[in-house]
């Protein structure tokens, strides 16, 4: 079993940076992190083996730039799919105490043979240089931002890849026993720049994110690392002033615009700051001009939150969350505020299919009412509209309605993403 | 051989259709492309855009180092401004004059095209214009790609053959027209030059 976990250094579309190399050091897995595709499509193959040899679960570490780019590789030839079965010890999975002890002494005793798998992985490599005043440690494609700066600059420092874990001790102490300043780059975390510390005291300095070598925060990319190496910018120009930011926008003629429209007017004789929100595109409502939402922190958090909000007293409070959203982890905060009846007015800005992301099918479409009865929401409070420009007054009227309700409401403001509509309309 | 291009635009306009077709053509070629992007939160409406990097060498780096960018190939005027950065002394802007409106604070049209006036190799295209004439305002990508040929140093056999791959699925029509735009934007950087 391989997990692969795509990491977005810099939130080029995150919440946060979170380094998913923690999670496989605390889960004491093995973990992969590919350089570039071609590493990342062998390591698969690699992977499915090094798994099967532990029976492990193995996690496949990436970030931003690989997930997005593409390039031409070398494929290998298809493994057949192993013969169904069941595992020899059929009661691995029952995590009761008494196994739970066995399984976990188990893995304990699969950590140094984890460890030496990765000093001998091809995936990990020392290349000697002349030059020891440097040692450099580079992880997943910070390898690539070193190389490029390396091979441009003719530097010849030492330099450890590393893209196989458990970090092999053996290997950083083939560094550190021939340099004594040892800079690491690695895209996330400074997850071996910590574990540094506790491998090596012989005065060595150890440089990176936690020194303030390297930014604490963001992605690397050539020009970021190039700083770190002390090399000269080679920027000859900048973004003159008369740019102006041009940030994504709902597209014209949006089933979202005409919900925000309208909740806007609606909410217009509250206080400020009870629009609880989710992520998909209507999470663009926050920016101008309709400045609807308040907040976006995960997959489902509207609904809980505007509860907690409610709880605390903030009445109304108004959850804004998309049809495929809902499906996803919206229902059972909704079955949360219907047991105890919080005074919340639920918009699902429901586009018919999951726009974010390219249209795919939304597992709501059509089914949304039958959900929301089925969870318990009184039909005379749980209202279908169409966002349209005809009929704003009509919606602003029945949203302000719906929110003067002291208990549960749920408001479908219902028309398909005019992409996919636009999109089935030139197959027909 | 090696060329480092910054491809630049407004998310929808397709600089990730000219980056496809590139890169196939540089496969078609024998020689090594990365290619690589990020798309923030939704689709449309927001500043995009690419690195596509082509060499007969290995090539370290998914993203082109600044000072590095042998050409900025912009849809939109604006967005050939962004990414000065990453342009090299010799490297050209290649820009669509066409703007692309879609902000309250956009700024003057005559300010911003002198701006780019300035730099010392630019060349401006009205992409829509000659789109308009193949036939079809959303092959005026296919002109910026054409536009840029002159200076990418990639056989125009091997753009068409890009080409016809990343349209096939749409049906003969389309890979027609956006040959044609293809082809129209080549002539007219030929003859600008």
């Amino acid at each position: 079993m391989i997990i692969v976990s795509a990491d977005d250094p810099s939130m080029h579309s995150s919440q946060n940076e979170q380094d998913s190399r923690f999670f496989g050091k605390f889960a004491m897995i093995p973990m992969l992190e590919p350089t570039n595709q071609q590493e990342a499509y062998d390591m698969i193959h690699y992977g499915f083996t090094l798994s099967e040899e532990f029976k492990t679960p193995v996690l496949l570490r990436i970030t931003t730039r690989l997930a997005h780019s593409r390039t031409g590789i070398v494929r290998s030839k298809c493994r057949e799919q192993n013969k169904l079965g069941l595992p020899s010890d059929v009661r691995q999975f029952i995590l009761l105490p008494a196994n739970a002890r066995v399984r976990f002494k188990n893995l304990l005793s699969l950590q140094p043979l984890f460890e030496e798998k990765a000093y001998l992985s091809e995936f990990n490599q020392f290349t000697d240089g002349e030059d020891r005043s440097l040692g450099i440690i580079a992880c997943g494609v910070a390898q690539n931002y070193v190389m490029e700066n390396l091979i441009d600059a003719g530097l010849k420092y030492p330099v450890l890849k590393i893209s196989q874990y458990p970090v092999p001790r053996k290997l950083i102490d083939k560094l550190t026993s021939i340099c004594k300043t040892i800079l690491v780059f690695e895209d996330g975390y400074p997850f071996i720049e910590e574990q540094l510390g506790g491998f090596i005291n012989h005065g060595h300095s150890i440089k990176g994110r936690l020194s303030g070598d390297i930014p604490r925060d963001g992605e690397l990319n050539p020009n970021v690392v190039s700083k770190a190496l002390g090399l000269p910018a080679k920027q000859l120009m900048t973004t003159p002033g008369i740019v102006v930011n041009r940030p994504p926008q709902l597209c014209k003629g949006c089933s979202h615009i005409d919900t925000y429209l309208a909740l806007n007017e609606a909410k217009a004789k509250y206080s400020a700051g009870r629009v609880f929100s989710d992520i998909g595109c209507y999470t663009l409502g926050a920016l101008p001009p309709f400045n609807s939402i308040n907040t976006c922190v995960d997959m489902g958090a509207s609904i809980t939150m505007a509860k907690g909000a409610a709880d605390a007293g903030l009445v109304p409070a108004i959850a804004v969350i998309g049809d495929s959203t809902f499906t996803h982890s919206g229902m059972t905060g909704l079955l949360d505020i219907i047991a105890e009846n919080s005074p919340v007015t639920v918009i699902i800005s429901d586009n018919e299919t999951t726009g974010m992301t390219g249209g795919q099918p939304s597992m709501a479409t059509s089914k949304l009412e039958k959900i929301c009865l089925g969870l318990g929401v009184e039909p005379e409070h749980l209202k279908v509209i169409v966002p349209l420009k005809k009929n704003h007054d009509e919606n602003v009227l029945l949203m302000a309605r719906e929110l003067e309700y002291n208990g549960v409401s749920v408001i479908i403001s219902q028309r398909e993403c005019i992409q996919t509509a636009a999109r089935k309309n030139r197959s027909k | 051989m090696k060329i480092d291009i910054i491809l630049a635009g407004v998310g929808g306009q397709g600089i990730l259709s000219i980056a496809a077709a590139i890169g196939q053509a540089a496969l078609i070629n024998n020689l090594n492309i990365k290619q690589s992007e990020v798309h923030g939160m939704s689709q449309r409406g927001g500043a995009v855009m690419s690195h596509l990097r082509i060499s007969s060498d290995s090539i370290a780096s998914d993203l082109i180092p600044f000072g590095n960018a042998d050409m900025i190939l912009s849809v939109e005027p604006m967005e050939s401004l962004r990414y000065l950065d990453y342009l090299s002394e010799s490297g050209w802007v290649v820009t669509n004059t066409k703007p692309f409106e879609n902000i309250g604070n956009y700024p003057d049209y005559e300010n911003l095209i002198s701006t780019i006036r300035h730099l010392n190799k630019r060349i401006f295209i009205d992409a829509e214009q000659i789109a308009h004439e193949v036939g079809s305002l959303k092959a005026s990508n296919m002109v910026m790609l054409g536009a840029a040929l002159p200076y990418l140093k990639l056989s125009p056999k091997s753009i068409e053959d890009g080409i016809r791959i990343i349209f096939g699925s749409k049906g003969e029509q389309v890979v027609d027209l956006n040959l044609r735009a293809m082809k129209m934007g080549w002539d007219y950087a030929l003859t600008s030059q």
